[in-house]
């Protein structure tokens, strides 16, 4: 391979990274907006939210982009640059997942807690803001690791639009060498590492904030099996 | 917004042929991620690490890469290596391989959940080790495994769509076949995302119902 | 042995301070409550006791508004605390504290910080006088030197006499005491109870109590209510509850605890 197709490959990986923090931003926005909203008292907050995961959980994320893509800009008129047209699809699509676990954790945190807050005089929000977050965000890493490299793996869908993430650039590549194997196991090699990195970022920062809550790291089995269903690629456990 | 029923019915026809693509893909998909994903799964039981630790890295080198390269790698791949197949059989297995890495850990859950008072059991009975695993375990813990594996069969079928990418018609592919012939994008793609939902949302409600039923 | 909540509370007056009219609580099919009418004057120390099931800790989580009763008026100091809008729910909520049979600390907070927060956030209290007065309390409790400890680092005794102090930095008027010595090792008991008898000697705080420790309710409580199927069928002085009871089910009860 030359340098110029080097420098191809260079471009396409920051373009994926880029994608990868801001619809990573924007789903977990979502993620903790819906989530949150999933526990309201108001039946009305929690149906829309419910019905928000439904139908983003419901549809495939290459649809959800296909849409931003071709039916935004003629239904709405809203022609979004491909970044941010990626950015959207993502960001809302794998938010609904993350609005899953944020809503499997906030339950999870013992009801005493909330009872211990009602005790103090705390108002609802106070009760969110100072007891459940800061339990339930640790709880929140692992499902959010496993979902990270789902969107990692999802932002490659944005090259069947043109976009010159990654993915894309594997195909020039291609094109440019009509030779496969080498530039496809590269390409699948450095996506592995990228995710590579994400888990062990997220495994520390896991134990980091556990460590603040005076709590192991480490899932029983039978919680593996009880993962919530996630991205559209699945997620399920915990990587080995 | 325009919003035209005609175009709708026009595409109707390509519509459930893409529809019984796509269940085809995922039918034997499924089937083969669930062989797969339990062959590896007993692998990485076996007592020597020279076949835990590759099968190890090969699956999670699997899980964590992007569906869609490995679908180009095997298109565009396979044929340099003499291997001409459909890119539909080529799309089926590359999307079994990948689930398969998934059911792997699923099924591996679903047996470390069997109590340890089973295999103890078992070795008291003085049972061979196959006949442990086909007559005790593996009934035990394919219970406890349904409805995650409905569940990754949901996801699944939501991935079906990126066999489009190398030329298989599935649902996404006969809309944007059509939406390119009629320059129509609002109609098909909608009706292709309405579709989802109703497969997928049923199929979820029977998984959780299923996982109340089997699990607890 | 400080007095840290002796401004906060109002004389003992031997006002009517909480007041139960007709309230009925169901769980399902299951009446808890049935019509129960009851009062505790300011500044007494009553103990509530009967087998398990009678309904003595729903009275206190109503009072404390984690559950709601289906029927009937509560009252606290002359407010009423169901039914309510929310609005006053909140406010009248402030008088009342609890300590729960498992503690509910914040693992998240510091010990510290699980006593300050509240007095900072809903009473709008400063920081540091917050922070004074939770060393002052954790000093009551014989705890000063766990200021900076997490929750989980404590033993179960020292867990709830942090509760304790957490829930007297409200500075309420009534304290519920929900069996706070039944999740603790037996070693472990006595601390918190000393720590109790303080209060009780020291304050003017009302306390109402449910618990097993019979010897402990004969100590502290002006007034014992024995409780089955949902009311109230003896009430009176701990000496007289204890050494001569005149209902069956009481005496019954009684020989069997003690």
């Amino acid at each position: 391979m030359t340098s110029g197709l080097w420098e191809l490959v260079l471009h396409g990986i920051w373009v994926t990274i880029q994608l990868l923090v801001l619809s990573g931003l924007l789903a977990t926005a979502v993620a903790f907006g819906v989530g949150i909203a999933r526990t309201h008292r108001l039946w009305i907050v929690r149906f829309l939210a419910g019905l928000y995961t439904e139908i983003f959980r419901g549809t495939s994320a290459l649809i959800m982009i296909f849409w931003v893509f071709f039916v935004l800009p003629i239904a709405f008129g809203w022609q979004l640059v491909p970044l941010w047209a990626g950015t959207l699809a993502l960001g809302l699509t794998y938010g609904a997942y993350g609005a899953e676990i944020v809503r499997g954790a906030l339950n999870s945190v013992d009801p005493a807690q909330r009872e211990g807050g009602i005790a103090l005089s705390f108002t609802p929000w106070q009760r969110m803001r100072l007891v459940l977050l800061p339990q339930a965000v640790p709880e929140m890493i692992p499902p959010f690791s496993n979902l990270l490299v789902e969107l990692l793996k999802g932002t490659a869908l944005v090259s069947i639009m043109g976009m010159g993430d990654l993915a894309f650039s594997a195909n020039l590549v291609r094109l440019a060498l009509q030779q496969s194997a080498e530039i496809y196991t590269y390409v699948l090699l450095i996506y592995f590492v990228i995710a590579f990195v994400l888990t062990r970022g997220m495994r520390a920062l896991e134990r980091r904030l556990k460590a603040g809550i005076g709590k192991q790291v480490g899932r029983t089995p039978d919680e593996r099996l009880h993962a919530p269903e996630t991205a559209g690629v699945g997620a399920g456990g915990a990587s080995s | 917004m325009t919003w035209d029923w005609g175009v709708v019915a026009d595409f109707m026809p390509k519509f459930w042929d893409g529809l019984l693509v796509t269940l085809e893909i995922l039918a034997l998909g499924s089937l083969i991620s669930f062989v797969l994903g339990l062959v590896w799964a007993l692998l990485m039981r076996t007592p020597t690490r020279f076949v835990r630790w590759p099968v190890g890295v090969i699956t999670e080198f699997i899980r964590n890469t992007p569906l869609l390269v490995q679908l180009f790698f095997f298109f565009y791949v396979l044929p340099e290596w003499g291997l001409t197949w459909s890119a539909l059989t080529t799309g089926i297995c590359a999307i079994g391989l990948h689930y398969s890495t998934y059911t792997m850990q699923v099924y591996r859950a679903g047996i470390e959940a069997v109590p340890v008072g089973q295999w103890e059991a078992a070795t008291a009975l003085n049972l061979p080790v196959r006949h442990t695993w086909t007559a005790v375990i593996l009934p035990q813990a394919i219970r406890r495994v349904v409805p995650a594996l409905g569940n990754y069969v949901i996801s699944m079928l939501k991935d079906t769509p990126i066999l489009m990418t190398i030329t298989v018609l599935e649902m996404l592919g006969q809309a944007r076949l059509f939406s390119q012939q009629n320059f129509q994008f609002t109609e098909p793609l909608t009706v292709i995302g309405v579709a989802f939902i109703v497969i997928a949302y049923p199929a979820s409600l029977l998984v959780r119902a299923l996982e109340r039923r089997l699990v607890r | 042995m400080k007095e840290p909540d002796a401004d906060a509370n109002p004389p003992v007056d031997g006002g009517e301070l909480i007041r139960f009219d007709n309230v009925t609580k169901r769980f399902g099919s299951n009446t808890v409550l049935d019509r129960l009418d009851f009062s505790v004057n300011s500044g007494k120390h009553v103990t509530l006791i009967g087998p398990s099931g009678s309904g003595k800790t729903t009275i206190l989580r109503l009072l404390m508004t984690l559950t709601k009763p289906e029927e009937g008026t509560i009252t606290v100091a002359g407010e009423q605390l169901f039914p309510a809008p929310e609005k006053q729910i909140r406010e009248v909520r402030k008088k009342i504290g609890m300590v729960f049979q498992q503690f509910n600390l914040f693992p998240n907070m510091s010990v510290l910080r699980n006593i300050t927060e509240a007095p900072v956030t809903v009473l709008g209290m400063s920081k540091d006088e917050a922070a004074e007065r939770a060393r002052d309390l954790l000093e009551m409790v014989g705890l000063a030197d766990k200021c900076d400890a997490r929750p989980m680092q404590l033993s179960g005794g020292q867990q709830q006499r942090v509760a304790i102090a957490r829930a007297l930095a409200m500075r309420p008027q009534v304290l519920l005491l929900d069996e706070v010595t039944s999740a603790l090792d037996p070693e472990l008991v006595a601390g918190v109870l000393d720590v109790l008898r303080d209060i009780a000697r020291t304050t003017d705080i009302t306390m109402l109590c449910v618990t097993h420790e019979m010897n402990f309710a004969r100590d502290i409580s002006d007034q014992v209510l024995m409780f089955d199927s949902g009311r109230v069928i003896e009430s009176g002085s701990p000496e007289k509850i204890f050494s001569e009871p005149e209902n069956d089910r009481t005496r019954e009860f009684l020989s069997a605890v003690l």
